[in-house]
C-alpha cells in the first residue's frame, strides 16, 4: 500500500475548517458520558448543558459571515466546499437544533422516557447537516444524508409507548431506505459513467462535483447520465417532500414528537434544498432535463400539498401538508435560480422566514398537545385567544407569515420568489402559485379563527369531556423565545435590512 | 420637503402604529382610549395640514412632501417613498377624515374587548395613511395588506350575524384580489425593466420606452380583474355586503369608505397612466360589466333588501359601478370624476354605515319592516340620515354630486348607451335610499318597533355620535359647494400625467 497518497491527502485535512462540527459532535458525545457519569438527580441540567453548547457555538458561526473571517475554498480533498452560502446554512441549522432541543423541553416532560438519547442524537444530526450543506462530492453527500436519516429513523420514533410514532418510524424507515437507494443507484450510474474511458472528458474521480460537472459538460445528452440525474433528484425529493415522493409525510409528521415534526419540517426540509441547489447547479448541463421536472413538480406538489391539506382536522398533519405545499414554493425557487442568480437569495430568505414561523406555530403546538402528543385536533385550539392571548397570538403571526400575509416575513419570501420566478419567465408556475396561496389561506385561516373566533364548548357526554388537553404553563424562557420568534416575524416583514442587501445584490 | 421639523405624511403613518403598538405593549384601558385620541387625530390634523398648504409646498417630480427611507431592499428598487399628489391628496384626507370619524365611534361604542378594538382600528388606519401616501408601488400594496389583515380579524370577532362565515368569504376573496394585483405590479416592475417599484422611475421608464401593447393587454387584465375583486366589480361583488352586513360599524366605514378605493386609485394612479394600450383594450369589457352588472344588476338588487346594512352595502357596491365607468372612459374628466366620487362616495357611506348602527341601537334590529316613525323621537338622527341619503343619492349641494356629474359628462363621449344605464341608475338608488330612510323614520311606527320603543326609549343622538356624523357631514357638504378646493390638485396632476399616454392610445 502506499501511503505517501494518503499523506497527500491528510495534507489537506484542515480540522479547524470544521470545528463547529466538531466542536458538536464532542458536545453530543459528553451528554451520554455526564449522564452515566452524574446522578440521577442531575440528569435534568443535561438538557440546558445540550443547549448550551449549541447556544455557545452560534455567535462564533455569525461572526464567520463577516468578510475577513469568511472560510472560503475547499478542504478534505475537495470533499468540502466552503462558502457564504454554506455558512449562513451552519448558522440556519444551529438556530433550528437550539428551537428543537427547547422544544423538547417541552414536549418530553410529558411522557416518561429516557430524555439525554434525543439531545444526544439532535446534536449529531445537526452536525451532519452542517456538513451535508458544505458537501462537495458523492462520498460526503451520502455519509452525511444516511447520518441525518438515520437520526431521524430514531427520532420519529422515540415515543415508543405510542402505536402512531412506532407507525410513523417504520414508515419513515421504509420510505427513507428506498430513497436512500434510489439516491444511491444514480450516484453509482453517474459515476460509473462518467469513468468510461471512451468518452470525451472522462474522469477518475466523479464523485467530485466540480469533476463530474465538467464531465456532463462534454457529454450533454448521455443517456445513462439522464437516469442517473433523474435518479438522484427522485433521491434528494423524498427529503424535501416533494410530488411524487410526498406520500410518507402526513403520517410521519403526525406521528413523530412535536420537536421532531419541527425538526423535520424545518432541517430536514432545509438540507434537501441545499442539496438541491448544489446539484442543480452541478448538472447545469442537463438544464433540458432538469428544469422541466423541477417545474412539474414544483407545480404537482403546490397543488397537493394545499389541496390535501385543505381537509385536515389533525394540525401536525395540516403543518405537514403545508410544508409540502412550501416545499412547492422553494421549488418554485430554484427552478427560477436556473437562470435568474437572485432567485438563490430568495431561497434562502424563504427558507429563514420559514424557521422562524414554522418554530413559532410548533412552540404553541407543543403547549397546546397533551400527553398523547399525536392527537392534536383544530378544535382544541377553540377559546385559545381568551385562555392565553400571548400563545394566540404568537400562533397568528405564525401562521399569518405561513401564509404570506404582509407585513410578516413569510409574505417578503413569497414575494422574492414571485420577483425571480416572473423573472426567468414561468408565467404557468406563478398562476399556480397564486392558485396555492389563495387554497392555502382557507386552512390556515380555519386554524386561526379556531383560536380566536370560538369559544371551546365541552362535549356533552361526560366520556369525551377530558379529550381536550389542558394547556402547559408557559416558561419564561419559553415565553422569551415565542415573543422573539414572532417580533422577528413581524421585524423581517417590515425592514429587512442587512439580510435584503445581502440577498438582493447578488 | 415641508417647513414642518418632520415629515408630516411618515408621522401620519407612525402615530397610529405607534399608539397600536402601546396598546399592544399592555397600557391601561384608560390610557389606551386617551392615546387612541391622538392616534386618530395625528393623521386627520396632518391630513388638513396636507391639504390646505397643498398649494404652496414645493414640488418635485409633481409630488409635493416627497421623501424617501431605505429599508434594506435597494437591490430590488424598493424604497418607503411618500409623498402626495393631485390623485392621492383627496384619498389622504379622506382617510384622515373617516379615520378620525371611525376612531371616536368606536372609543363611545364601548365594545368588548375595546383596547385590542382600539388596537386593531389604529393598525388599519396606519395602513390606510400609509396606501395613498406611498409613491413606492411595492408600500402601496404592502400598506394595503396591513389594513386589511385587521379588517378580516374584526369582522371575525366583534362580528354581527354569520361573522365566521363572513371573514373567511372576505379573506378568500380578498386574498385573490390582492394576489391578482400583486402579480400584476411584479408584472409591470419587471417588464418595464426599471428594475425600480418607484412610481416616478417607472413612470419615466414607460414614457421612454412603453411597454409592448400585448404585454399592457395581460397586466391591465390582471390589474383590472385583481383590483377590480377588491372594489367588487360585478359578478366579484358578493362578499362586499356580506362583509359589510357582519362587520363592526368601525370597521365598515373605514373598509367600505376608504380601504376598497385602493382598487380605484391603483387603476387611475398606475394602470390607467402606464398601460393604455391596455385600458383601450379592456374599456368596453369593464364599462359593460360595471353598467350592467353594478349599476344595473346590483342595483335592482339593492331594492329588494329588506335590511338597512345589506341595502347600504349593496348600494355601495352599486355605486363603484360609476367609478369603474368612470375609468373606462380613460380621459382626464373621467378619472378626475372618479376620485371627486372615491371621496364623496368614501363619506357618504361611512355617515351611513355609522348612523346605521346607531338606529340599531334605538330599533335593536335592521329588519326595515320592523321600524317605522322614529324621527319623532329622534329627529337629529333622522335629519342626519335624510342628508346622507340625500349625499348617497347625489343631490346638488353634496360632494357626490359632482363627481357623478363629472363622470356623466366623461361618459357620454364614452359611450351614450352606457351614460343612460348610468343616469337610469341615479333613479334607482333615489328609491332604494328614499325608500329605507321612509321605512325608517317615516309613517306611523310598525307594531314590532312600537314594543322595542316601549321596552327601549329611544334617544335622540348623544354629542358622541354626533360628532363623528357632523365630520362626516361637513366635509360632504364643504367639497359640494367648493370642489375646487380637490378639484385644482387634481386637474394639475391628471393633465400632466395623462396627457401623453392619452395621445398614445387614440
Amino acid at each position: 500500500m502506499d501511503l505517501s497518497s494518503l499523506q497527500a491527502i491528510a495534507a489537506n485535512n484542515d480540522w479547524g475548517a470544521i470545528f463547529p462540527e466538531v466542536l458538536l459532535a464532542c458536545v453530543a458525545l459528553a451528554l451520554l458520558a455526564l449522564e452515566i457519569v452524574l446522578p440521577a438527580k442531575y440528569h435534568a441540567y443535561l438538557p440546558g448543558f445540550a443547549l448550551f453548547g449549541v447556544l455557545a457555538i452560534i455567535p462564533s458561526q455569525v461572526l464567520g459571515l463577516r468578510p475577513g473571517f469568511l472560510l472560503e475554498g475547499d478542504t478534505f480533498s475537495g470533499l468540502l466546499h466552503h462558502s457564504h452560502e454554506g455558512q449562513i446554512m451552519r448558522v440556519f441549522f444551529l438556530v433550528t437544533a437550539a428551537l428543537v432541543c427547547l422544544l423538547g423541553t417541552v414536549s418530553l416532560a410529558k411522557q416518561k422516557m429516557p430524555h439525554t438519547e434525543f439531545y444526544h442524537i439532535v446534536l449529531v444530526v445537526t452536525a451532519a447537516m452542517m456538513l451535508l450543506a458544505q458537501s462537495n462530492h458523492f462520498v460526503m453527500l451520502f455519509v452525511t444524508l444516511e447520518t441525518v436519516t438515520i437520526g431521524f429513523y430514531i427520532l420519529v420514533s422515540y415515543f415508543r409507548t405510542s402505536a402512531l410514532s412506532l407507525e410513523a418510524g417504520l414508515k419513515y424507515l421504509v420510505m427513507g431506505a428506498l430513497s436512500s437507494s434510489i439516491l444511491l443507484f444514480g450516484i453509482v450510474l453517474l459515476y460509473g459513467v462518467a469513468g468510461n474511458p471512451m468518452l470525451p472528458g472522462h474522469t477518475g474521480s466523479a464523485m467530485n462535483f466540480d469533476e463530474l460537472s465538467g464531465f456532463l459538460s462534454m457529454n450533454p445528452h448521455h443517456f445513462l447520465a439522464s437516469v442517473g440525474i433523474v435518479l438522484v433528484l427522485s433521491g434528494v425529493a423524498f427529503k424535501i417532500g416533494a410530488f411524487p415522493f410526498q406520500i410518507w409525510v402526513p403520517d410521519v409528521y403526525q406521528g413523530a414528537p412535536t420537536p421532531v415534526t419541527a425538526f423535520l419540517a424545518v432541517g430536514s426540509k432545509a438540507v434537501g434544498f441545499v442539496i438541491l441547489l448544489t446539484l442543480v447547479r452541478t448538472f447545469s448541463a442537463y438544464a433540458w432535463l432538469t428544469l422541466p421536472i423541477l417545474t412539474l413538480m414544483a407545480a404537482a406538489t403546490l397543488l397537493f400539498g394545499n389541496f390535501a391539506a385543505l381537509t385536515q382536522h389533525n394540525v401536525k398533519r395540516l403543518i405537514g401538508l403545508s410544508g409540502v405545499s412550501h416545499a412547492g414554493f422553494l421549488l418554485l425557487g430554484v427552478v427560477a435560480a436556473a437562470t435568474v442568480p437572485m432567485a438563490f437569495g430568495a431561497v434562502y430568505f424563504y427558507l429563514f422566514a420559514y424557521l422562524i414561523a414554522s418554530f413559532a406555530v410548533f412552540g404553541v403546538m407543543a403547549h397546546v398537545a397533551g400527553p398523547n402528543d399525536a392527537d392534536q385536533e383544530i378544535s382544541h385550539y377553540a377559546g385559545l385567544a381568551k385562555e392565553r392571548p400571548f400563545l394566540a397570538l404568537v400562533l397568528a403571526i405564525g401562521l399569518g407569515s405561513l401564509a404570506g400575509i404582509p407585513p410578516l416575513a413569510g409574505f417578503m419570501g413569497k414575494l422574492f420568489i414571485f420577483i425571480a420566478v416572473f423573472q426567468s419567465g414561468h408565467y404557468g408556475l406563478l398562476a399556480v402559485a397564486v392558485v396555492g396561496v389563495v387554497i392555502s389561506i382557507y386552512y390556515y385561516f380555519t386554524w386561526i379563527r379556531a383560536a380566536f373566533f370560538e369559544t371551546w364548548t365541552p362535549p356533552a357526554d361526560a366520556e369525551t369531556a377530558s379529550s381536550r388537553p389542558a394547556l402547559t404553563p408557559v416558561t419564561a424562557s419559553l415565553g422569551v423565545v415565542l415573543g422573539l420568534l414572532a417580533a422577528c416575524t413581524v421585524l423581517l416583514g417590515f425592514y429587512q435590512g442587512p439580510l435584503g442587501d445581502w440577498l438582493t445584490t447578488r | 420637503m415641508s417647513n414642518l421639523p418632520f415629515d408630516p405624511l411618515l408621522l401620519s403613518i407612525a402615530a397610529p402604529l405607534a399608539v397600536a403598538l402601546a396598546i399592544a405593549l399592555g397600557l391601561p384601558k384608560r390610557w389606551s382610549v386617551r392615546l387612541a385620541y391622538a392616534g386618530f387625530g395625528v393623521p386627520a390634523l396632518l391630513a388638513l395640514y396636507a391639504w390646505w398648504s397643498y398649494g404652496a409646498q414645493p414640488q418635485a417630480h409633481g409630488y409635493a412632501l416627497l421623501s424617501s427611507y431605505s429599508t434594506g431592499l435597494d437591490g430590488l428598487g424598493i424604497h418607503l417613498t411618500l409623498g402626495l399628489n393631485g390623485i392621492s391628496l383627496p384619498l389622504f384626507v379622506l382617510a384622515g377624515l373617516v379615520g378620525l370619524a371611525a376612531g371616536l365611534y368606536a372609543i363611545q361604542s364601548g365594545a368588548e374587548r375595546l383596547k385590542i378594538y382600539l388596537m386593531l382600528l389604529l393598525i388599519m388606519q396606519a395602513g390606510l395613511m400609509g396606501v395613498f401616501a406611498s409613491v413606492d408601488v411595492f408600500f402601496f400594496y404592502f400598506f394595503h395588506e396591513l389594513a386589511l389583515i385587521p379588517t378580516f380579524i374584526m369582522v371575525g370577532i366583534w362580528g354581527g350575524r354569520d361573522r365566521s362565515y363572513a371573514a373567511m368569504k372576505l379573506t378568500i376573496y380578498l386574498t385573490l384580489g390582492a394576489m391578482l394585483s400583486l402579480v400584476g405590479l411584479i408584472a409591470l416592475y419587471v417588464k418595464s425593466g426599471a428594475n425600480s417599484f418607484d412610481l416616478i422611475a417607472l413612470r419615466e421608464v414607460i414614457a421612454n420606452r412603453p411597454l409592448a401593447e400585448t404585454v399592457q393587454h395581460n397586466i391591465f387584465g390582471l390589474l383590472m380583474f385583481g383590483f377590480g375583486i377588491l372594489v367588487s366589480l360585478w359578478p366579484f361583488h358578493t362578499w362586499a355586503p356580506l362583509g359589510y352586513g357582519a362587520a363592526p360599524s368601525s370597521a365598515a366605514m373605514l373598509h367600505a369608505g376608504v380601504l376598497k378605493k385602493f382598487g380605484l386609485y391603483g387603476l387611475i394612479q398606475i394602470a390607467l397612466p402606464l398601460l393604455p394600450a391596455g385600458v383601450a383594450h379592456w374599456a368596453q369589457v369593464l364599462a359593460l360589466l360595471a353598467a350592467v352588472g353594478n349599476v344595473l344588476i346590483v342595483g335592482l338588487i339593492t331594492m329588494a333588501q329588506r335590511d338597512l346594512k345589506q341595502v347600504i352595502g349593496y348600494s355601495s357596491v352599486m355605486h363603484m359601478g360609476y367609478a369603474f365607468l368612470g375609468v373606462a372612459c380613460f380621459s382626464v374628466l373621467g378619472a378626475g370624476g372618479v376620485v371627486l366620487l372615491m371621496v364623496a362616495h368614501g363619506l357618504s357611506v361611512a355617515l351611513l354605515f355609522l348612523l346605521a348602527t346607531s338606529i340599531h341601537h334605538r330599533t335593536h334590529t335592521f329588519d326595515l319592516t320592523q321600524m317605522g316613525g322614529l324621527a319623532q323621537k329622534t329627529p337629529v338622527l333622522a335629519a342626519f340620515f335624510v342628508a346622507g341619503t340625500f349625499a348617497s343619492i347625489g343631490l346638488p349641494g353634496f360632494a357626490n354630486f359632482w363627481g357623478e356629474l363629472t363622470i356623466f359628462v366623461a361618459l357620454w363621449k364614452f359611450s351614450h348607451v352606457f351614460t343612460v344605464i348610468a343616469v337610469a341608475g341615479v333613479v334607482i338608488s333615489a328609491i332604494y335610499g328614499l325608500r329605507a330612510a321612509a321605512r325608517v323614520f317615516f309613517g306611523p311606527p310598525t307594531e314590532a318597533f312600537s314594543i322595542v320603543a316601549a321596552a327601549h326609549p329611544p334617544a335622540d343622538l348623544s354629542w358622541k355620535e354626533k360628532f363623528p356624523a357632523l365630520i362626516l357631514l361637513a366635509a360632504l357638504l364643504f367639497i359640494g359647494f367648493w370642489p375646487q378646493s380637490l378639484s385644482t390638485p387634481l386637474n394639475a396632476t391628471l393633465s400632466a400625467v395623462y396627457a401623453p399616454p392619452a395621445a398614445i392610445a387614440k
